[in-house]
Order: structure tokens, then C-alpha cells, then sequence
């Protein structure tokens, strides 16, 4: 035994034995390695705000997903044979129904808390979804997306596309009277590809419409195969999240280069975890006050059959109002029929969503600003990418109108012919009004807060003068309120710079330089913000020649 | 017979032969006239004549003087005593005002006069009786195979549980809910304004009773809903509104209030 042996066994001996807990650490350090992790990101500081909790609530919504699916996959039968249901549920006795729907009634009326988690399962559906698309736009607004950011954009555009297709399958396979016509409405979308479409169908079938095998294999898509896709693509987000460290709103000490707010262990550990469970109660209470997706009512799918009213889950609604307003156009040459009602709106439907998803590049791209933001813009200092954002919101909310058509017309005593027709010019109506509106009161609220910054804030106090003049009283705001206000930094529209050279030879500038010289000036040139109150203009205004 | 003949030229004679005449003809037709059929015959002939009364006051202004029709309103030749049941029982008859479609409104006739203006309506022409109760009646139907048949005949209207749907123009199926029994099996008989009829050659008695067993079991105030609130039972819309308002609405409220409570260190 060496020395220094003989000195740590003394130490040991002198202090004690080491508390269990870091006897454990200890253990678990000398395998896994975790000191280093732990001490880099235990520490982690987070700013706070509630707007950054929105992905939190999908975030617990997809683990609660996959919790209650679980369960539910032990009692559901992905199968397609032909049963007769003779469960407690009096109006369907007898009746014949594929097995996905009877081990579904099965779930919902004699397994133990069957119908409370298919439920939750739904109802952490509904929001899940609900949640990312909030979150996304939350994202978009305060233009969180930009570098060093844009990949996890993408990973969350993709989360959301995912969201919504592991939603449709999911809410397909009890094989229901509703959700069967959803699927017919899918394989007609897919029928009306040209070419290829037929053979789609049949290779996704395996054969004519219904068939025998969707259920099952919409069952591993939605139990499998973009669950897993999507359990990886949020581990990747969240590590970039880490990676990146969050965005914070400016103000007073907050920098590109620091981040202000709380440490992940304990605050925000406790917080999160608090948040979690607070986000299952409301699920579970969602759960368990309303009904979600009453199969028993709908009855089993049969081909020959069909309900009015037949939806998809909210976050397919838009494709849905897609079909619903587009007039029913078709082409027949040679004896093929190009079905453009259906295809069109298939062709439109990706589009939507990626309208939106590409903003932050093509943003990117005209500005050219290749600096690391982790400061958030408030909305209305950006008043384009506002209204963009604003108008795509309205085109998404139009079609969603237009997918309740029926809902809206019975509900509002009004004609569904009107309401499709107002649908179809709305479309291209509404989000260009949309734009131009938001435009304006992101202007407007530049101004105001220009006002603030240079006048002080209104206090409601009216003084009255010797000569009887009414003011107000005006108070200057405090520093780090001027601070917030006067934080954002304005860009200078792209100039193409002079027509000609110095010799005097015309410059050639090619087609995109000028796109984007153009898209520049109207997203930051004149008329597209008002300049921010100069240090120069409110020492000279509030240098003291009367009041303001 | 001296005396009979002595009198024969007397000034009353005549009358006396009359009253005769009369007692006999009175006598012989009490005899051998079929005497519960006349009583039926006056009370019918009665409640005509007032629903044809009540007719004059609130239908022949649309309906024209003798039903024959008008253009603001079909010819009622033929529709029969379930058409008027149903439509002045459902109070969509008087209409208050022209538009896409007729709505159901409070009824302003009783029963008694909707009995007299039906009765009316049928002495017009041979059209579908107003059902028994038992042919009505809920009890012992077939409530599967009604849902069955509501789901293949109704549903694409109606909804699958009957709370109703739009159509074009305006138009619209009304909702199933609260409808008395009588009055189903009536729409499905008569085919009232744009829904289509269901006449017992394509539509058996047994076959109505069985839809009115499923509308009984599932849209009625007697039916339960399994999973809690039913959210009017129109589908994913009010599902999907109900998510956003409610789950969402909670969700960032609940993140306003963790966000507003933190370990912030205060200044002072």
C-alpha cells in the first residue's frame, strides 16, 4: 500500500462514510459518465415567459399520447374480420362489424377505464396538435426561427405534418361509420392522381376500397412507424433547444450573447414537472367531461353508408374545406378522366403548410443577415413578416370554415351555397385583406410606441393652465421601459446601388438580385416601419422647452 | 167506414193524411235505416264542415278555396289526414313566412282541430290516415335494426343520431331530437317538404316502428351518453372547437399562472 492510499483510507475514515445519495452518483458517474453531463446542462438557465411553454404543452401531450395508446393497443384488435357484436350496447346487437370496431365498443364499454383513456387519448390529441400549431406560430411571430434556429424549425414543421398524419390514422382504425368515410375521402384524393393514382390505391388497399388489410396496416403507420419517426425528430429538437439555448425578449441585461432567467435544476425541473402534471389534469378533465369520438353512435362502417356531418378531427379540417368549395371541375380526354376537383386541392393541401414553413428562408434570403438572433423581435416591429404570418393564419381559418360548411349553415341560419361561395372568394381575398390590416396595426403600434418613448406614457391626469388650456400629464417611461421599446434593430433596405459603373457602363444585375432588392425595400423600406425614436431626437424633445 | 167517408172532404183532412204519411215514412226509415253508421256520418260530415271552417281562416289563402292550391302553396288534393298531422301538429303549418324551408315552431291548432282540418283535407281526396299508436309506438322495436336502417335511409341528412344537417340553399334536416313519435313516422309516410317518402311498399310498418325505437334509444331525453357531455353529437367540429377553447384555453391559461409564479428574487 502506497501513501497516498494509506492518506484517502485516513480521509475516509475521518469524514465518515459519503451519504447514500452520493455514493449512488458516485456509482452511476464511474459507468455512465454523467458528471460532465449533469454539470453542463444542470445549471442550464432558461428565460421565462408563459408564450415558451406552448411547446411544453405538446411536448406532454405527445407523452401522454403514448402513454394511453399504449394501454389502449392491449385491447385493440387491428382486424378487418367480420364479427357480430353482441357486447352491452343495445343499438348495435347483432349487428355485423369488423373486429378493429367490436374490440374498440369492447374498449369503451367493458374494459376498466377503456373509455376514459381512449378519451384522454383523444382528447391529447386534439391537443397535441393544437399545441404545436401555437407553439409553431409563437415561433413564427417573434422570429425565433432565425439562425442559428432554422433546422429545428423544420424539425417542428415536420413534428406537426407528422402530428397530423399519425392523427388520421389513429382516428381511423376503430373502423367507424365517420372515419371510414374519411378513408373513402383519402382514397378518392389518391384515385384522382393522374397515372400513378390507381396504382396507389390498390398497393395501399391491397385491393378495391374497403378491403381487408388498412386497418392493420394503418396500424403500424400510426402505432410504429411515425410515432418513432416523431419520438426522434423531438429528441433531435430538444437537444437543439439545448444545443441553442432559448430565446429571451430584450430588455435591460438581456444580449445576443447572454441568457437571462432560471436554472433548469431546481426551478425549472420542479416547474416542467409541475406543468406536466397540470397539462394532464386539463386532458383528463377534458376526458372526462366531454365525449370524444362516440363510434357507438356512428355504428360500424359500411361502404353503402353515410352521415351528414362527416369531419376530420380539427387539423385536417382545412383539406377538408379544400374539397368542400372547390367546384367539382373535370376533363375527359381519350377516355381518362382528370378528376381536377379532387386533384387540385390535393396539389393545394401541401402547399398550405408549406407556405408557412418556408417563410424563414425566404426571409433569410432577403435580408441576407447571417447574425445569430436570440433576441425576439416583437411582432410589430416586423410588420411584413407579421402580416404574412397573420394572412396565412386567416387562409387556414377560411378553410377551415369552409370543411364546417354544413355546421355553420344550420347553425347560423344561413344558405351552404353562400357560405361555399363566400369560402371560395375568401381564399384569395381574405388573407391579402388580412395582410394589409396587420400591416397597418403593426405601423400603428410603432408609432404609439415611438410616441411612448419620445412623450412619455399617458397618465390619465388632466392639469388644467392659468389661461385655461386642458393637458394631459404626460410621464417620461422609466429607463429600462425605453430600453424594451428601443431595443429592436431596423435594417436597411438592399440597395442594387447606381444603374451605371464609375467608367460609365451599365451594371447588369441579374433578375433575383432585383426580386430581392425588391422584397427588401417592402419588407424594411419606407412605409414598411417607422423609424425608432434616435437618442438625439429625445434629448432634444425632452431637453425642457415647455412641456410635451 | 161511414164515417171515414164523411169526413173525407173535410178542410183538415189533408193535413191529417200528411201527418200520417210523414209518421210512416219517419217510422219505416227509424226501422230499417242503419242507425250507427248515420250517427258516424253526422259527426263526420261535422268535423268536416269545421275543419273546412278553420280551412277558409288560416290555410286557403295559400292553399286556395277548395285546397286546389295556389302559387304559394301545394295543392293539399291528396296528401291525406298524416300530411296535415304532422304539419299543423309540428306547428310548421300555418307558415309565418315564405323562405328556404318551413321551420318547426310551437302549434297554434289543438288536437281537436287538427283532427277537423285533417278531416277536411282527407274528404279532398284518398291519401295516407294518421297511424295508430300501436303502429308508433316505440315499444318492442327492433332498435339495431332500426339503427341499421336509420344509418342506410336517414343518416345522410339527419346525422347519424339524428341532430339534423344542412342542405342546399338554405334548406336543412331538422333535428330528430324531442319529436313525438307520432310525428316520425307521419315525415317518413308523407315525405314532408324536401325530405322524400317512405310509403309501407318501400318502407314496412314493422321497419318505421324500428327507426322510431333507435330515435327513442339514442336522441331522446330518456338516452344517455356514455362519455359525458355530447357536445351537440354534430362530430369533429364541436370536438375540434371544444379543444381549442377549452383544452388550449386552459392549457396557456394554467402556463400564464406557472409562468407569473417563480423564484424570481424580489428587488426589494
Amino acid at each position: 500500500m502506497s501513501t497516498a492510499s494509506h492518506e484517502a483510507t485516513d480521509a475516509t475514515a475521518r469524514r465518515g462514510k459519503a451519504p447514500a445519495g452520493e455514493r449512488l452518483a458516485d456509482w452511476a458517474d464511474g459507468r455512465l459518465g454523467i458528471y460532465g453531463l449533469a454539470k453542463a446542462n444542470m445549471r442550464k438557465i432558461f428565460p421565462d415567459h408563459w408564450s415558451f411553454m406552448l411547446g411544453e404543452v405538446s411536448l406532454y401531450s405527445f407523452v401522454i399520447i403514448i402513454l394511453t395508446g399504449v394501454y389502449l393497443t392491449l385491447f385493440f384488435h387491428p382486424s378487418m374480420q367480420e364479427v357480430v357484436y353482441n357486447g352491452p350496447y343495445v343499438p348495435l346487437q347483432g349487428i355485423r362489424m369488423s373486429e378493429a370496431f367490436e374490440s374498440t365498443m369492447h374498449i369503451s364499454f367493458e374494459v376498466r377505464g377503456g373509455l376514459l383513456i381512449r378519451q384522454i387519448h383523444h382528447w391529447a390529441a386534439l391537443v397535441f396538435v393544437a399545441a404545436m400549431l401555437v407553439h409553431m406560430m409563437r415561433v413564427f411571430f417573434t422570429g425565433a426561427f432565425r439562425k442559428p434556429r432554422e433546422v429545428n424549425w423544420v424539425f417542428g414543421f415536420l413534428l406537426l405534418v407528422l402530428g397530423m398524419f399519425t392523427g388520421f390514422t389513429g382516428y381511423s382504425l376503430p373502423d367507424d361509420l365517420l372515419s371510414g368515410t374519411g378513408v373513402r375521402f383519402m382514397e378518392g384524393a389518391i384515385l384522382s392522381v393522374p397515372i400513378v393514382g390507381t396504382y396507389l390505391q390498390m398497393f395501399l388497399f391491397g385491393g378495391e376500397f374497403p378491403g381487408h388489410d388498412f386497418v392493420s396496416r394503418f396500424y403500424t403507420i400510426h402505432i410504429l412507424l411515425l410515432p418513432g419517426i416523431m419520438a426522434a425528430l423531438l429528441v433531435g429538437h430538444l437537444i437543439l433547444v439545448f444545443y441553442h439555448k432559448h430565446t429571451q425578449w430584450a430588455g435591460p441585461g438581456r444580449t445576443n450573447k447572454n441568457v437571462v432567467g432560471m436554472p433548469l435544476l431546481p426551478v425549472y425541473m420542479a416547474k416542467a414537472g409541475g406543468f406536466f402534471f397540470l397539462v394532464f389534469g386539463v386532458i383528463a378533465a377534458c376526458a372526462a367531461i366531454a365525449t370524444i369520438n362516440p363510434i357507438w353512435a356512428f355504428g360500424p362502417y359500411r361502404p353503402d353508408q353515410v352521415s351528414t356531418g362527416a369531419q376530420p378531427d380539427w387539423y385536417m379540417g382545412f383539406s377538408e374545406g379544400l374539397i368542400r368549395v372547390m367546384p367539382g371541375w373535370e376533363i375527359n380526354l381519350w377516355g381518362h378522366t382528370l378528376q381536377l376537383g379532387v386533384f387540385i386541392p390535393l396539389i393545394i393541401f401541401p402547399l398550405v403548410l408549406v407556405t408557412i414553413a418556408v417563410w424563414p428562408f425566404i426571409e433569410a434570403w432577403v435580408t441576407g443577415d447571417d447574425r445569430e438572433h436570440h433576441i425576439l423581435d416583437r411582432p410589430r416591429n416586423r410588420p411584413v413578416r407579421t402580416g404574412f404570418g397573420a394572412a396565412w393564419i386567416s387562409w387556414y381559418l377560411i378553410l377551415l370554415v369552409g370543411g364546417g360548411n354544413d355546421l355553420w349553415a344550420t347553425h347560423f341560419h344561413l344558405s351552404i351555397n353562400a357560405i361555399t361561395w363566400t369560402v371560395r372568394i375568401g381564399f384569395f381575398a381574405i388573407p391579402a385583406l388580412t395582410f394589409v390590416i396587420t400591416k397597418r396595426i403593426c405601423l400603428g403600434l410603432q408609432r404609439r410606441d415611438r410616441d411612448k418613448v419620445l412623450h412619455g406614457r399617458e397618465t390619465g391626469i388632466i392639469k388644467r393652465l392659468p389661461h385655461g388650456e386642458f393637458i394631459e400629464v404626460h410621464e417620461p417611461l422609466p429607463q429600462d421601459q425605453m430600453h424594451t421599446l428601443t431595443a429592436h434593430d431596423q435594417p436597411e433596405p438592399l440597395e442594387l446601388g447606381p444603374d451605371v459603373d464609375e467608367n460609365g457602363v451599365r451594371r447588369k444585375v441579374d433578375r433575383k438580385t432585383k426580386l430581392r432588392a425588391k422584397l427588401s425595400r417592402s419588407m424594411y423600406g419606407e412605409g414598411a416601419q417607422i423609424p425608432k425614436p434616435t437618442a438625439a431626437e429625445h434629448a432634444e424633445i425632452t431637453s425642457g422647452h415647455g412641456h410635451h | 167506414m161511414k164515417k171515414l167517408s164523411a169526413r173525407r172532404r173535410h178542410p183538415l183532412a189533408a193535413l191529417v193524411v200528411l201527418l200520417f204519411a210523414l209518421a210512416a215514412t219517419g217510422g219505416l226509415y227509424a226501422a230499417f235505416a242503419p242507425a250507427e253508421k248515420a250517427q258516424a256520418d253526422s259527426a263526420q260530415s261535422l268535423a268536416t264542415e269545421e275543419g273546412k271552417k278553420l280551412y277558409s281562416v288560416g290555410c286557403a289563402s295559400c292553399h286556395g278555396t277548395s285546397g286546389q292550391g295556389t302559387h304559394n302553396g301545394p295543392s293539399l288534393v291528396g296528401v291525406g289526414a298524416a300530411a296535415v298531422d304532422f304539419q299543423v301538429g309540428t306547428g310548421r303549418m300555418p307558415a309565418q313566412q315564405p323562405g328556404a324551408q318551413v321551420p318547426r315552431k310551437k302549434a297554434i291548432y289543438d288536437q281537436a282541430q287538427i283532427d277537423q282540418l285533417a278531416a277536411y283535407i282527407a274528404s279532398l281526396g284518398p291519401g295516407p290516415a294518421i297511424p295508430t299508436k300501436q303502429q308508433y309506438s316505440p315499444d318492442g322495436a327492433d332498435i339495431a335494426n332500426g339503427g341499421q336502417l336509420f344509418r342506410t335511409n336517414c343518416a345522410q341528412c339527419h346525422n347519424s343520431t339524428g341532430k339534423g344537417g344542412a342542405l342546399s340553399e338554405g334548406k336543412f334536416a331538422p333535428t330528430l331530437d324531442g319529436v313525438d313519435p307520432k310525428h316520425l313516422y307521419e315525415a317518413m309516410l308523407t315525405g314532408p317538404q324536401n325530405m322524400p317518402n317512405f310509403p309501407d311498399s318501400t318502407m314496412p310498418q314493422k321497419e318505421k316502428k324500428d327507426i322510431i325505437g333507435y330515435l327513442a334509444q339514442v336522441d331522446s331525453s330518456k338516452s344517455s351518453s356514455p362519455g359525458g357531455l355530447e357536445l351537440g353529437g354534430l362530430g369533429p367540429v364541436s370536438e375540434g372547437l371544444f379543444a381549442w377553447i377549452f383544452g388550449l384555453g386552459a392549457m396557456i391559461t394554467v402556463a400564464i399562472w406557472v409562468a407569473a409564479h417563480t423564484a424570481k428574487a424580489r428587488k426589494s
